[in-house]
């Protein structure tokens, strides 16, 4: 017990200690780091990359924060007496649920696993999964930000979102199996004080989401400078293909769904049905979802679930997308 | 990642955006209206570095086993050193003449109605305004007015032409707007360089080679450099 206590505090000053001297570095060797980023090509990439965090951050925050305040003020057993008793009504409820709490999708994932925990049955719960970071009020607003000329986009996400979470969790009701899910046991902060458990939330959230973030800038950065547009161009004057590239992008570019209305809109050659395609897979599936889905869930519940939900997504979304756009 | 690098990280991050957002910096990444939101999210990540901080040493003392799952902490979030390295240390510029060179120039949306322009000789005009009138009402709305456009010049197979960014969101969905230059003395500048272009409505038409889109052509008298202005996207 002393002995490892003794390495969890030695790593953990070593790792305060690391980014205090990484700092330092910094500072000296600014103006050679400033230096490296110098060929236009790479100064683009850094101005875009830049660009879709700084536009990021108040949704992240304002949204980690508001799901802060609703994961510890608001008492868990609320959801379970808030929901119709029957599993098949209950399925919409938490739907609609999704859509008045913020959060991103990484904060909806251990909420569905507590709500599990809490007795909901999982239908439910895996509805409000997907409901919750993809139609939540922030994203809307966000959406509607970034298409200031196609207002139609927003009514368009948030009922092909609503459909998808509803359609999935029915499908778990009909073909589901208890076992695919593997809850592990985690500490719980409900016995912490109510500041501590919020503000705990809030560090854990941003720093967590944040990252995630970073890769996604990072990767939406790489494609806005590499993919040439020309090619791009021929990709989105396809019907088809133009949908499958975006559906696959919005896996591969995991891009929080607080931002990800802001990089549909940069991806101006395709189709809004393509975009609507984008914005509807990406909050539901994505590879950080996913890993996190394993981690709460279980690998057996993710390599079912995920696949599943990407096939629907793209259904639905093209489905609206004809109807709406 | 233990809950003191965290703190660090967060305290940097908050930082970070707080001096883009307090200064004019923001304005090379996203649009004005967002400042006030901005200042209020670097405070928010500042308040809970400390707030970290706080629990983080008032609860060493008494709770041990807080420590106990610290493994579990994400270590994806070392990834936020590099916003803050791009924000404190690289701070890029404005996208230029690079991206104007590289995309097709925006599909200006016509209006339905073209008031007359405001008083003034020359009249200082947007780039979209001036491409919108030229191309969508046959420059009605411009004859026989000069006009003065600020943008920056961009060189390509269509010849010298002035171009500007034009941003709805962020600098992530960032497109040009180009005009092209003709007649009047030869513009000599090299490309990125800021001009302000006064001249009249030229009758020449332009496809743009990257994504075929009209382009408007204005019939230069006199160009001057001047400094890049404070907000360089439209």
């Amino acid at each position: 017990m002393t002995d490892s206590l003794k390495t969890k505090t030695r790593t953990r000053s070593v790792e305060v200690e690391v980014l205090a001297v990484l700092l330092v570095l910094l500072v000296i060797f600014r103006e050679p780091i400033a230096g490296l980023v110098e060929g236009e090509r790479l100064q683009t990439w850094t101005t875009v990359f830049v660009s879709v965090l700084v536009q990021a951050v108040p949704f992240l925050v304002f949204g980690v924060i508001l799901s802060a305040v609703i994961a510890v003020f608001v008492p868990r057993s609320f959801w379970a007496k808030a929901l119709p008793r029957h599993p098949a009504l209950a399925v919409p409820a938490a739907s609609v649920a999704g859509v008045v709490l913020p959060g991103c999708e990484c904060g909806a994932v251990p909420i569905a696993g507590s709500l599990i925990r809490r007795g909901v049955t999982p239908a439910a719960a895996l509805a409000f999964l997907l409901a919750a970071p993809a139609i939540n009020p922030i994203v809307l607003v966000a959406t509607a930000v970034a298409f200031p000329d196609n207002p139609e986009m927003v009514a368009a996400r948030g009922l092909a979102s609503l459909v998808v979470a509803v359609l999935m969790g029915w499908l778990w009701l009909r073909i589901g199996k208890a076992e695919w899910i593997r809850l592990p046991h985690r500490p719980d902060l409900d016995g912490a004080a109510k500041g501590r458990a919020f503000w705990s939330a809030c560090r854990h959230d941003v720093v967590h989401a944040g990252g995630f973030l970073v890769l996604g800038a990072a990767a939406a950065a790489t494609i806005n400078v590499i993919v040439p547009e020309a090619w791009l161009q021929t990709l989105a004057e396809q019907p088809v293909l133009s949908v499958l590239a975006l559906a696959v992008l919005a896996v591969l570019l995991s891009i929080c769904s607080e931002a990800d209305a802001f990089v549909a809109a940069s991806l101006s050659q395709f189709s809004l049905t393509s975009r609507l395609v984008f914005l509807v897979v990406g909050p539901m599936v994505d590879l950080k979802l996913i890993s996190m889905q394993a981690g709460v869930f279980g690998r057996g519940f993710a390599t079912r679930f995920a696949p599943a939900t990407f096939v629907v997504a793209i259904l639905v979304a093209v489905g609206f997308g004809a109807v709406l756009l | 990642m233990n809950r003191q690098a965290q703190a660090v990280i967060l305290f940097l991050f908050g930082g970070a955006v707080l001096k883009a957002s307090l200064g004019d910096l923001y304005l090379r990444y996203v649009k004005e209206g967002l400042r006030p939101f901005l200042i209020a999210a670097g405070l928010a990540l500042v308040v809970a570095a400390f707030m970290t901080l706080w629990y983080e040493f008032r609860g060493s003392r008494d709770t041990d086993d807080d420590h106990g799952h610290a493994h579990h902490e994400p270590r994806v979030g070392w990834l936020l050193i590099l916003p803050v390295l791009g924000l404190l240390l690289v701070a890029p510029p404005a996208l230029g003449s690079y991206t104007a060179g590289q995309s097709g120039s925006v599909q200006v949306s016509a209006d339905s109605d073209y008031a007359p322009l405001p008083a003034g000789d020359p009249v200082k005009v947007s780039m979209l305004d001036y491409a919108s009138r030229v191309i969508y009402d046959e420059g009605r709305s411009v004859t026989g007015r000069r006009v003065a456009l600020t943008g920056f010049v961009t060189t390509g197979a269509e010849g010298v032409m002035l171009a500007r960014i034009v941003v709805s969101c962020c600098a992530a969905d960032g497109r040009p707007i180009k005009v092209g230059l003709t007649g009047g003395p030869v513009v000599d500048v090299p490309a990125g360089t800021w001009l302000e272009v006064t001249g009249k409505l030229s009758t020449k038409r332009g496809k743009d080679p990257v994504n075929k889109a009209d382009i408007a052509y204005l019939e230069v008298e006199q160009w001057t450099p001047v400094a890049a202005p404070k907000q360089q996207y439209e």
